[in-house]
């Protein structure tokens, strides 16, 4: 029995070691401001282009990841109503959909970025400037480019198209309840057909057999045949930049994507992702700066790579991969903010009785 | 004198209760009151009964059903385990502990490589078969709840049932046989009573699991299925109905204590001494035909059961599996390093890359001191309830409802309470063991519990008598019987550190996420290089998992129960 007390005491003095080492690491000389970035799940910056703002502004940022957006949000407008300070400088990461319960709530301070000027007027929907805009991406339809080839099917140009019953139980969409690929396609819908006829055509869908999920990885890896996964649905509803990532990741070099995605007018959901300061920020100062770092060229150029979408700057140059591999939708889809903000519960109820009962 | 023991029970509950009830009841009671706070609440009509009763009810259901096929595949593996000598028993015994210790991300993946559309299963049947289709669609559907369930879960029944099974005096149902008894007629008269406590508690404890499962459910259930935990992360996270999300946790912990009562009133088994085995071991090897046969088919499919869907995650994780892509044509399958030699490339740059060795030594790290705080804690209430004190009956409850407690619910309450340094250190996320060592706790307790009331007080006694102060007492004759017990139940909190998800992904800091937290990442990347890396990690998991459940085999004492 002693050999095995023996052991175990290594073994937990080993573990303190670990502890004690870590304990000791980044110490930064010239007490920098830390700043404390909210955020999703999805963030990611490169370590280069992260540190070069921070040696320059003499800022140690500091990011806490709140789960996917909604969760993110729900997280800040909790803690407002608790009345407890805020844990966080700057949010990041708000997108449209969620961009007038943001508002609503009153949790971001105005901020008159001077790099503004230089992004289209149709990313900027508060024109408070409380959200700013940072990067873009369209949720579309991916579809596997081998499947529809080796059966002969044409490709689906219209959302209408998809209630055909040649495309029978050949799609996988996720519950909009608990996924924000999923909120986006029902929104999407609702763009398209009106509301008095989108919930017509998911029961359309519904016949045709559209598979659901709860969330993307499940409908992408486990459905989705164009995946690792090789599931049974040929078409899976996911990200514009998706088969970009299926090319950059490939398990061996390809030549071409194996998915892409399905552009037609109407068919895709543009997501636009603000970043604003949190109200009561110690920090203005440093918050100021990093959202202009968020508009700056260099960080513009690192979004592609880093969260797979496009930055709102237009002369932010774009990796080779994502400009061979992406398509740009026609005409995505796009609703009102105020109107997605109250009627959001109402449409997510609906598509739950309709779809899962 | 009699008041002694009342008095030190107290001081012992001290520490214990102070810690729960700032870190446990403190952010639960916080949450509570945001939620049910006049700024949400317009009476009693902010819900519909439906949002409540259609969650509640498939709890139940799916529970139940789960606890029942638990039941039906663990009561012949505690007879196998209790009664019979076979070649690879202990090997067998250790892994049926591996299921109950690993995180349900592993267990879904696992779970996905073997049932799912492209798993082994499917594979093999379309190769056989010739079929262009997978023709078993098992995932997101009620079966495969319900074989994860049995998967976590049976484990728990084979560990308490066999052990009071080998403990019975063999003599009771010979004696019954001798009267005239069927064989049947002895089962079910004699050692079915006898052994209906351990039973009962068993089944009570599986089915407090399954009802607060939700990493299963969210992940292998599909959209269709949503359990009470599962709808609190809906309401809450998703919807931001916040008075439904309180309103489901209230339900959920108030079943959970209903459940505990329940399960403490069984828990100690009382028979007298004759219906104990004299002898140390009850183990003989299969004899007759019957036994042979039925030992032969229980060793397989328990190994069906515990082994192969973790073996067809390990080799998953080191195949490929090209896709049916356009420019090959065929399916490509070959062996591969390449996710593990993956693992080690920061690709992109990203300032969140995490090198495996490091998210193994954070989740170390976590787990390290994690069990430090479960440990400790653990002894303190182990020896205040071994006291003869009235009010334990009441404060024992208090320390098992972290069991029952919604992980999302308890999250939120620690985001509001602990949203500041010290607890919000970036450098060290001290909520993330805290955490963990709240979930250990009821574990470590159970465990350490029947080794200090085993100790006989004559034997204290004696060393008190010849002289011993009460320090020399503690170390000479307590720590020599208790230590084992406190080295299994650390373990056991260690592994319950390592796989811990929920909580976790609430409070973990981004620069230094654990392994399941980094396995989570990668799976939710589109590119088949991120699910290989996935499986990869998930692998390196269980590889620690692994090593951390052999360990808890070899320090544990023959015929010991292990909750």
């Amino acid at each position: 029995m002693s050999r095995k007390i023996l052991v175990f005491t290594l073994f937990v003095s080993l573990l303190l070691a670990a502890c004690t080492t870590t304990a000791s690491t980044t110490d930064l000389p010239g007490e920098p401001t830390t700043l404390t970035v909210m955020t999703h799940d999805s963030f990611s910056v490169s370590q280069e282009v992260l540190s070069a703002f921070e040696t320059a502004n003499n800022i140690k940022v500091n990011f806490v990841k709140g789960g996917d957006t909604g969760a993110t949000l729900n997280r800040l407008i909790l803690e407002s109503l608790s009345g407890s300070t805020p844990g966080a400088d700057v949010f990041f990461g708000l997108d449209n959909t969620f961009l007038s319960r943001a508002l609503d709530q009153d949790l971001l301070e105005p901020y008159n970025a001077p790099q503004l000027a230089q992004i289209p007027a149709e990313f900027k929907l508060d024109p408070e400037n409380r959200a700013l805009p940072v990067d873009y991406g369209d949720v579309c339809i991916n579809y596997d480019k081998a499947w529809f080839k080796q059966n002969d099917l044409p490709i689906p140009t219209s959302l209408a198209d998809l209630t055909d019953p040649q495309y029978a139980n050949l799609l996988v969409v996720e519950n909009p309840a608990t996924s924000s690929p999923g909120l986006a396609f029902m929104l999407a819908t609702i763009a398209e057909f009106g509301e008095d006829g989108w919930l017509d055509w998911w029961q359309a869908m519904k016949t045709n057999g559209v598979q659901i999920t709860s969330d993307w990885e499940t409908a992408y890896y486990t459905n989705f045949s164009g995946s690792s996964g090789r599931g049974a649905q040929p078409m899976v509803v996911s990200y514009a930049s998706s088969p970009a990532a299926e090319f950059i990741y490939a398990e061996t070099e390809l030549s071409e994507s194996p998915t892409a995605s399905l552009t037609g007018a109407g068919m895709c959901w543009r997501q636009i992702e603000f970043a604003g300061i949190l109200k009561g920020t110690q920090n203005r100062a440093a918050a100021e700066k990093f959202i202009d770092f968020l508009l700056s060229q260099p960080f513009q150029e690192d979004v592609p790579m880093q969260m797979f979408v496009f930055p709102v700057l237009p002369e932010a140059v774009i990796p080779e991969a994502f400009q061979k591999t992406v398509e740009s939708p026609e005409q995505p889809a796009s609703l009102p903010p105020e109107l997605i903000a109250s009627k959001r519960d109402a449409w997510i109820n609906a598509w739950t009785n309709l779809m899962l009962n | 004198m009699t008041k002694r023991p009342a008095l030190l029970a107290l001081a012992l509950w001290l520490i214990p209760l102070a810690f729960l009830a700032y870190f446990f009841y403190q952010p639960l009671i916080a949450i509570f009151r945001v939620v049910f706070s006049e700024r949400f609440s317009q009476g009693w009509e902010f819900f519909e009964w439906s949002q409540v009763s259609r969650p509640l009810s498939f709890t139940f259901f799916q529970a139940t059903l789960s606890t029942l096929l638990t039941l039906l595949v663990g009561l012949p593996a505690a007879w196998l385990f209790a009664k019979f000598d076979f070649p690879g028993r202990k090997g067998l015994r250790s892994i049926s502990l591996l299921p109950f210790i690993l995180p349900t991300v592993v267990v879904a993946a696992a779970f996905n490589t073997l049932i799912g559309p492209q798993g082994w299963i499917n594979q093999a049947l379309m190769a056989l078969f010739n079929l262009s289709a997978p023709p078993l669609k098992l995932l997101n559907s009620l079966p495969a709840i319900l074989m994860a369930h049995v998967f976590y879960n049976t484990s728990i029944i084979i560990r308490i049932v066999s052990s009071s099974w080998s403990r019975l005096n063999p003599r009771l149902e010979q004696a019954a046989r001798l009267l005239g008894a069927t064989p049947w007629q002895a089962f079910t008269k004699v050692t079915l009573p006898l052994l209906a406590p351990s039973l009962l508690s068993a089944s009570l404890l599986v089915f407090l699991f399954d009802f607060t499962s939700f990493g299963v459910v969210l992940m292998l259930g599909g959209p269709q299925f949503s359990t009470i935990e599962v709808e609190i992360y809906n309401q809450a996270m998703n919807r931001f109905n916040l008075p439904v999300a309180g309103l489901l946790s209230v339900i959920q912990l108030g079943i959970t204590l209903l459940v505990t009562l329940l399960q403490n009133r069984v828990n100690t088994p009382r028979y007298g001494k004759a219906a104990l085995n004299p002898e140390r071991s009850a183990l003989r090897r299969p004899a007759k035909r019957w036994q042979k046969i039925f030992v032969l088919f229980m060793v397989i499919c328990l190994i069906l059961l515990f082994a192969v869907p973790v073996v067809s995650l390990i080799t998953r994780s080191f195949v490929t599996l090209e896709a049916d892509r356009g420019q090959r044509g065929e399916v490509a399958v070959g062996l591969t390093l390449r996710y593990y030699r993956e693992l080690f490339q920061n690709r992109s740059g990203s300032i969140f890359y995490v090198p495996p060795i490091q998210a193994i030594r954070n989740s170390l790290l976590y787990a390290g001191v994690a069990i430090l705080i479960a440990g400790l804690l653990g002894l303190l209430t182990a020896y205040a309830l071994a006291q003869r004190a009235r009010f334990n009956k009441f404060l024992e409850p208090l320390f098992m409802l972290p069991l029952g407690a919604s992980a999302v619910t308890l999250g939120l309450g620690f985001l509001l309470i602990f949203n500041r340094p010290p607890w919000a250190n970036s450098r060290f996320p001290l909520m993330i063991p805290i955490a963990h060592s709240l979930i250990a706790l009821p574990f470590v307790v159970r465990t350490i519990l029947p080794a200090i009331r085993s100790i006989p007080e004559s034997l204290r006694e004696a060393s008190r008598t010849l002289g011993a102060n009460p320090l020399q007492v503690l170390l000479k004759v307590d720590l020599p019987i208790v230590l084992r017990s406190l080295l299994v139940s650390l373990v056991f909190a260690f592994t319950i550190s390592l796989g811990e998800f929920g909580a976790t992904s609430f409070l973990s800091n981004p620069h230094a996420p654990t392994i399941p937290v980094a396995i989570y990442r990668y799976i939710s990347q589109p590119g088949a290089l991120n699910y290989g890396q996935a499986l990869a990690m998930s692998s390196l998991l269980l590889l620690v998992c692994g090593l951390g459940s052999i360990l808890i085999e070899k320090i544990r004492l023959p015929g010991e129960e292990l909750f």
